[in-house]
């Protein structure tokens, strides 16, 4: 996997922040649900198999019946009891009806069986032992129910089973995948977003400082060139040149205690 | 969800059967076994003669027919075509092990619970044997 958790490569603006922030709301309650999810599956699914390993032992004790009630219905009919019920078979009297039931959010499948049309009871040829044969019959149709509901049983256990593997598989893939590579991208985008407010910022006090400069700039220029005009005033007054008009004014800024003028 | 197979909900469903001729027998007795136009039965009568191949056959077909529902399997049966049982794995037709009359019912080679045997390691499945 190359390096886990990337983030999504976005333009890192305000509004993009906005909307993966919704995002990772939206993938946090949705990993919260499928862990709900997958806990109730996972409830069902051990109450499925309890009952599954209950009635399997049961469907062997049934079995063992029926084939008790077969070998008494053979003992008593004749050997040929078994090429006369192949013979006679048509359509199925037995069958079963299919029908889904919601179970925590998953579609299980279920049996019942039924009985479509009458039990053929003209087993022809049957000479003797009719009754040990209704008895075997019973014996058998007994064993059906079992078994049916044992055949429903397993199938919602293979879908289920099926279902919580999906489940598990989204949750950890919302944890370790999809959650970080949010995260990551938040954290990008405000970095982003900071660096950008930290440039304006200098940029900002670069260029005050850069006014400031000017200013002082203009300033002292505008104050030379006042000077200069005095100094023209005093030299032309006074009718010496410019130089000596300035050590004049200097000297009288300097204001030398020992001149008395 | 899309792409999940559908479980279709079926009106009548067959129940098919691959076992020894006394178990058969006593199931038709009951009236499971339809014969449909093709004279094609809905289910296989394995002896000592029956070729693995033949059973091999029978199971592919019994599952890739829509109206069987259930197949029910003897055990010692299932033993042969054990790989082709164990590698199914569509919800319907449900794949059931029965035991016989020489072979009684070893939970520890039924497919469906050997797959969940990690879940329960000292518990249910081993108890039965005890």
């Amino acid at each position: 996997m190359s390096g886990q958790s990337q983030r999504l490569n976005v333009v890192p603006t305000v509004t993009m922040l906005g909307v993966v922030k919704a995002r990772l709301v939206g993938a946090t309650r949705g990993h919260a649900l499928l862990k709900k999810k997958s806990d109730a599956l996972t409830v069902q699914f051990r109450q499925i198999l309890k009952k599954i390993v209950s009635t399997k032992e049961s469907m062997g004790e049934i079995m063992k019946t029926s084939s008790f009630a077969l070998t008494e219905a053979k003992y008593v009919a004749g050997e040929n009891i078994k090429h006369i019920v192949l013979e006679n078979v048509q359509n199925a009297s037995l069958k079963v009806r299919s029908r889904q039931e919601n179970v925590a959010g998953v579609k299980l499948p279920k049996f019942d069986y039924f009985t479509d049309g009458e039990t053929k009871n003209d087993l022809t040829g049957l000479a003797r032992g009719g009754q040990q044969v209704q008895l075997c019959r019973a014996a058998y149709v007994k064993a059906i129910e079992v078994l049916v509901e044992l055949a429903s049983l397993q199938t919602s256990f293979l879908t289920l089973d099926e279902a919580i593997k999906t489940t598990n598989r989204r949750v950890n893939a919302l944890e370790n995948v999809v959650k970080p590579r949010l995260e990551n991208t938040i954290t990008y985008i405000k970095g982003e977003l900071d660096e950008l407010e930290r440039e304006d910022f200098f940029r900002l006090k670069k260029i005050q400082g850069y006014k400031k400069r000017e200013m002082q700039r203009q300033l002292a220029a505008a104050k030379q060139f006042a000077e200069e005009q005095f100094a023209e005033k005093v030299s032309l007054h006074k009718g010496v040149s410019i130089n000596t008009a300035h050590n004049l004014l200097s000297a009288a800024a300097e204001k030398d205690e020992d001149i008395i003028f | 969800m899309a792409g999940r197979a559908q479980i279709p909900t079926n009106n009548s469903s067959l129940i098919a059967m691959i076992a020894d001729e006394d178990t058969v027998t006593g199931f038709l007795l009951a009236g499971v076994g339809n014969v449909d136009l093709r004279r094609k039965t809905n289910y296989l009568i394995v002896d000592s003669k029956t070729t693995v191949k033949a059973i091999e056959d029978a199971f592919k077909e019994f599952t890739a027919k829509e109206d069987i529902a259930i197949i029910l399997i003897s055990q010692y049966v299932a033993n042969m075509i054990r790989f082709l049982v164990d590698s199914y794995n569509k919800p319907v037709p449900a794949i059931l092990e029965i035991p016989s009359k020489d072979h009684p019912y070893d939970p520890s080679h039924d497919s469906v619970l050997s797959r969940v045997k990690y879940l329960f390691s000292a518990e249910s499945v081993a108890s039965e044997r005890r």
